[in-house]
């Protein structure tokens, strides 16, 4: 009759109502008779969520079932995403916990999986939203500061604020950083059926991966200041090789129980999109300056270059 | 009004009295008169109040709001530890102070218009948006600083950088050379450390202490865009 009982116990937790009281049961029942063992089972376990109860003798574990028992209750009780404290559950870092992220995003490493080792499986928006806006921010200024040392050499080149380039930089780092880890998000959740051993990513724990992923640009879009064209090239290589490989190294767990073609389909795509995000960036605020002036001419012709470069450029960048 | 029956006085019965039969004695007749005035002397008084700043002059009134805005410009110039800037928070000021930086930074038309600086939707959209998001940003992160006391504080801790506004656009009607260029970099560098000092001071408090980087991060980032903006101004 205990076993049974037990056997009950374990049912999926469906209804929270149903398995407090199969609880309560099963604690009055071990209160009535300490000297029962019960054993776990495992054949009606369902995959999803399945209550183990894998209780011995005496009464401590009565009181670590009705610990996991509210413990899970706690858990079920996600408040709506109306509220603001849905929200406040993605800011819930410290300070040591983002830095951390970061150093893990700087130095990825074969084995270590961002998501499982960095994140703990408690992403945070914190990180994207701010490295995104650090990112958009540097890289309109020092695209601005690299006219002001091409005007040094050349006086006649005439500076411009142009503040529009602060527009143009938030709108691409924000969509690359939110819509491709939907994309992404959305075909590992269309291949989840290929998979046996390993769930997909959810759709925050990409967003982090992605945000975080893209901080090794900021100290690179920095030294892109410096007017050396091959080094210029050689730090871009450097922070593409790392961020890519941070996001392949995160992604191959999950990728590897698919098909061939569709991982490396995959992994390629991601590294593609990357290089295309790192070289349009380059292009559209490092533009190398044409070797007609920009200065306010007297007539309209030579307005025409600037406007070509500048009309042509954002295609190379919006993928 | 009730008029109770009374009770025929014999006493010789000896019939048992019903509970608080006394209370029938009681009788209410109509040479009492139940009348009087219910006053309650504060209510002039309140009444007497809000008059007094209904019929005040409208010299009063903007003098007063002045005087509050003024007494908190002085609070972010000298910041000490003090609560009145959070207390009686308003928006007035940080509302001055961004429309006249805005209206200094904003450029005409120049050749050609995508190049030039920022427009005035575009400062005010930054300053306003970005104390939005700062003010919501510490509040997700646990703070304990209400929405428009954080927004208050955002938006008076800019005056220092309206006053390096004010000096630069002083110094650019001298020729401009490099000279220019230092003296320009090393005000606005010095108000810009002022306005993170102030708010700093003001803000940090209100978060727990393992997130306090995490808060004020923001706020460095969005006076330093504020101050890019100022420096990189060009008259025509």
């Amino acid at each position: 009759m205990t076993s049974r009982r037990a056997a009950q116990a374990q049912k999926p937790l469906a209804t929270r109502a149903e398995t407090a009281s199969e609880f309560e049961e099963a604690t009055n029942l071990l209160a009535e008779t300490p000297d029962a063992a019960t054993t776990s089972r495992t054949d009606q376990l369902t995959p999803q969520g399945h209550v183990a109860v894998a209780v011995g003798l005496g009464a401590e574990d009565e009181v670590e079932e009705n610990d996991k028992t509210s413990l899970l209750q706690e858990e079920k009780q996600q408040p709506g995403f109306w509220t603001f404290d849905y929200y406040q559950s993605f800011f819930d870092v410290d300070t040591s916990q983002v830095l951390d992220r970061i150093k893990g995003s700087l130095l990825p490493r074969p084995g270590h999986n961002f998501v499982r080792h960095h994140l703990r499986n408690r992403p945070d928006l914190y990180g994207p939203f701010w490295i995104c806006a650090t990112l958009a921010f540097v890289l309109a200024i020092t695209g601005n500061l690299t006219l002001v040392l091409a005007q040094r050499k050349d006086p006649s080149i005439h500076y411009s604020p142009q503040f529009h380039k602060v527009t143009v930089a938030g709108i691409t780092i924000y969509c690359y950083a939110w819509l491709v880890p939907l994309a992404l998000w959305g075909f590992l959740r269309w291949r989840k059926g290929v998979r046996e051993r390993m769930g997909p990513y959810t759709f925050l724990e990409t967003v982090c991966v992605y945000g975080y992923s893209l901080f090794v640009f900021i100290p690179t879009v920095v030294l892109w200041l410096i007017p050396v064209p091959w080094l210029q090239w050689l730090f871009g290589a450097l922070a593409l090789a790392l961020s890519a490989s941070g996001l392949v190294f995160t992604l191959w767990p999950v990728v590897r129980e698919d098909t061939r073609l569709v991982a490396a389909v995959l992994l390629s795509a991601v590294v593609l999109l990357h290089a295309l995000l790192a070289v349009g960036c380059k292009f559209y605020f490092f533009q190398p300056l044409p070797l007609e002036h920009i200065a306010p001419p007297p007539q309209a012709i030579s307005l025409s270059p600037n406007t070509l470069l500048a009309s042509t450029s954002p295609r190379t960048m919006v993928t | 009004m009730a008029e109770a029956a009374e009770s025929p006085g014999d006493p010789a019965t000896a019939s048992p009295k019903p509970l608080f039969a006394g209370l029938s004695d009681i009788s209410i007749s109509q040479d009492i008169p139940v009348e009087g005035e219910i006053t309650i002397p504060m209510r002039s008084r309140i009444r007497e109040f809000d008059s007094s700043t209904l019929n005040e002059s409208v010299h009063n009134t903007i003098m007063r709001d002045l005087k509050a805005v003024g007494k908190k410009f002085m609070h972010v110039l000298y910041p000490r530890k003090s609560n009145t800037l959070l207390r009686d928070w308003d928006l007035w000021g940080p509302l001055i102070l961004c429309v006249t930086l805005a209206l200094m930074l904003q450029q005409g038309s120049a050749d050609n218009e995508k190049d030039g600086g920022p427009q005035f939707a575009e400062v005010f959209v930054i300053i306003w948006f970005g104390a939005v998001t700062i003010t919501l940003n510490s509040k997700l992160l646990g703070g304990n600083i209400s929405f428009f006391q954080s927004l208050c504080v955002l938006g008076y801790c800019i005056l220092p950088l309206t006053v390096a506004m004010l000096v630069c656009r002083l110094v650019l009607l001298a020729d401009s050379g490099p000279i220019n260029f230092m003296v320009r970099l090393f005000v606005v560098i010095v108000m810009f450390a002022w306005s993170v000092i102030a708010s700093t001071a003001f803000l940090a408090d209100s978060q727990p202490p393992n997130r306090k980087a995490l808060a004020v991060y923001p706020v460095f980032l969005f006076y330093f865009v504020i101050s890019w903006m100022i420096l990189t101004f060009t008259p025509k």
